[in-house]
């Protein structure tokens, strides 16, 4: 903290233990995500073996071009880019507006609207009573029941709340009240534009919930055209649908083609994984400042 | 007297007349505010409270021709039936420990990592250690699954091929009982540890360098003022993030745990919420699945609730 003063012999080994640990850490982290990227374009048997374990070993890209030439693969990824689109859409418009609702002293009501919002954080129906509900409104397979059950989480209209609270001055609005602009006028033309570090963290928050999630796809669609990529993954990730291509019969096969099947499917496996997340990962460093500053609002009690 | 009274009885009767007056002004000048909330409002009313009135089917026998309101009632029979199945205590006890499991381990990590970033005098490996660690936070939970099933396979995991060259010979670890608990914690710790610190770092940027300062002069070692100055910064955000948890210990997470489920497994890693939904929606049994749900809520809220009331009876640090 105080620039000069000098490190006790106690100091220094207690930061070196301290960076041991940090590293420690982070290579546990990165070690992986190493492995998956060059076990993605190694040779197949390398990996199963355990001798390619750090860098890319007798580099193939087959695994990526059975990845491509999977339709499913490409229909999960439009469906999931549209679903993201339209729910993260749906999930602003119903957010910022109540949340900037809520935010105003003057608003008659909010301590009503924000109690009833907040029950549902500590109680709900639960999955069949919600699962009925969705289905009696004719959801079932279509996107609606993707994207309208998940409109808002009473967490994000309370980080919004705050955000509206804290960083946008009274008088400002006051101002522009008096001065005769109407509420919309007021949110459309003065609020939003100052708000733009909550629009960002919002749409992130909710843009990635909604392309990671897989629950509600695997309980309201049943047309698999219509699947969102995270249950094209479970497919080939989990259930190992792909590995079963090609005939599945065990009987002549020997113990080497299976393994060869075995060992391929694993290949297949990661590439499928960075194909799936590549875009997340490389997208977030630059955006990590804002999903950061998401916490930290959300964290301010009240 | 008499002539004071009304006086006194005007004067009271006005000043709510006003108050309601104005309140009326307010929300006639506000009415754009009430467009603003309606969507949420709705959201809440059909997609929250909804279900709610879908609950008294775990009080009825759910047919789906007579509607929720038509089927018959049979009072507690199906919570009787859940009290007395075999597999009860098997799903409280799995859904405790994997909660409980996760809370000891899962929990502490977080801090200890955020009390070390703080320490790091390096900043850009300090800013590096920290855009790694958050990362995992955004993977998927079934491209988490599929990376759990490459690294502990038998016959090609990596994980699998480290325990060997160590000279033990790997159980199963995807389908040993055993191991499925260690499994779900441990990999929940690897995805989600770098980005709990993120909470304690903002509590931990706002301590004041005055008190460094005068521990430095104090004479106090990095680790006394870590010990003494840091930890206790974080107690209250620990206390707060602690109820939460112990709000939730019966609503462990099931979206991982039934990707990583198989028939093996099942005997440790079958929890409640999964058995909600393979009763629920696998096999259709409605009314009795929704009970469960119902038994499961009822001790979440009341598990927030005691804690709660406990932490605020013993500091100052509660949520309400």
């Amino acid at each position: 903290m105080l620039a000069g003063v000098r490190e006790t012999k106690r100091d220094k080994l207690f930061l070196f233990c301290n960076t041991l640990y940090v590293l420690i850490a982070f290579l546990i982290v990165f070690y992986p995500v190493v492995y998956m990227v060059s076990a993605s374009i190694s040779n197949p048997k390398l990996v199963a073996s355990g001798e390619m374990w750090l860098w890319p070993r007798d580099i193939t890209f087959d695994g990526y071009k059975r990845v491509f030439a999977n339709s499913n693969i490409w229909v999960g990824y439009t469906n999931t880019l549209i679903y993201t689109i339209v729910g993260t859409a749906i999930n602003l418009l119903v957010t910022l507006p109540a949340a900037y609702a809520l935010s105003r002293k003057d608003f008659v009501g909010r301590h009503f609207f924000t109690g009833m919002f907040m029950v549902t954080m500590f109680f709900g129906g639960g999955l069949v009573p919600t699962y009925l509900l969705v289905k009696q409104l004719g959801m079932i397979d279509t996107m609606w029941a993707i994207v309208i059950p998940s409109a808002a989480s009473i967490w994000n209209i309370i980080v919004s709340r705050t955000f509206f609270q804290s960083s946008i001055p009274r008088e400002l609005q006051e101002a522009a009240l008096i001065d005769g602009a109407s509420n919309i006028k007021l949110f459309v033309r003065i609020i939003l534009p100052l708000s733009m570090p909550i629009i960002a963290v919002m749409a992130l928050f909710y843009g990635v919930g909604n392309w990671n999630s897989y629950f509600s796809a695997l309980i309201y669609l049943n047309d698999a055209a219509k699947y969102p990529l995270q249950l094209v993954l479970r497919q080939i990730l989990v259930l190992q649908e792909m590995g079963a291509q090609g005939g599945g019969a065990i009987d002549a096969s020997t113990a080497a083609a299976m393994n060869t099947k075995a060992e391929i499917a694993a290949l297949v496996r990661y590439a499928v994984i960075i194909v799936a997340t590549l875009p997340i990962i490389l997208i977030y460093p630059f955006l990590q400042r804002y999903f950061v500053q998401g916490v930290m609002i959300g964290s301010i009690k009240g | 007297m008499p002539n004071t009274n009304a006086a006194a009885t005007s004067v009271a009767l006005s000043i709510p007349a006003k108050k309601r007056k104005r309140t009326w002004k307010k929300i006639a000048r506000n009415w754009e505010l009430y467009l603003f909330i309606a969507p949420a409002f709705f959201y809440f009313l059909i997609f929250s409270y909804g279900p709610m009135y879908g609950i008294q089917i775990a009080f009825k026998s759910y047919i789906p021709t007579k509607g929720i309101f038509g089927s018959p009632w049979v009072g507690f029979d199906h919570f009787v039936r859940f009290f007395h199945s075999y597999y009860f205590w098997d799903l409280i006890w799995n859904t405790l420990s994997i909660s409980l499991y996760e809370l000891a381990v899962g929990f502490p990590i977080p801090i200890i990592l955020a009390l070390a970033f703080n320490e790091v005098k390096n900043g850009f490996f300090k800013k590096l250690a920290q855009t790694v660690t958050y990362a995992p936070h955004f993977i998927s939970v079934v491209v988490m699954a599929g990376m759990i099933i490459s690294f502990l396979s038998p016959s090609t995991g990596i994980l699998i091929r480290m325990i060997e060259w160590l000279g033990f010979t790997a159980p199963d670890l995807l389908t040993d009982p055993r191991w499925f608990k260690t499994m779900y914690v441990l990999s929940g710790v690897w995805q989600s540890a770098g980005w709990g610190t993120i909470i304690y770092l903002a509590a931990l940027s706002g301590v004041d360098p005055g008190l460094h300062e005068a521990a430095i002069i104090d004479g106090a070692s990095r680790f006394q003022r870590v010990r003494h100055i840091n930890i206790p910064t974080l107690l209250p955000t620990m206390t707060i993030l602690l109820i939460l948890n112990m709000g939730s210990l019966f609503g462990v997470g099931f979206e991982k745990i039934l990707l990583l489920q198989n028939p093996l497994n099942m005997s440790s890693s079958d929890v409640i919420s999964t058995y909600v939904y393979r009763s629920g929606l696998v096999d259709a049994q409605y009314s009795f699945s929704t009970a469960i749900g119902l038994f499961n809520s009822v001790i979440n809220a009341i598990l927030l609730v005691v804690v709660n009331q406990i932490v605020r009876r013993t500091s100052e640090n509660s949520l309400w």
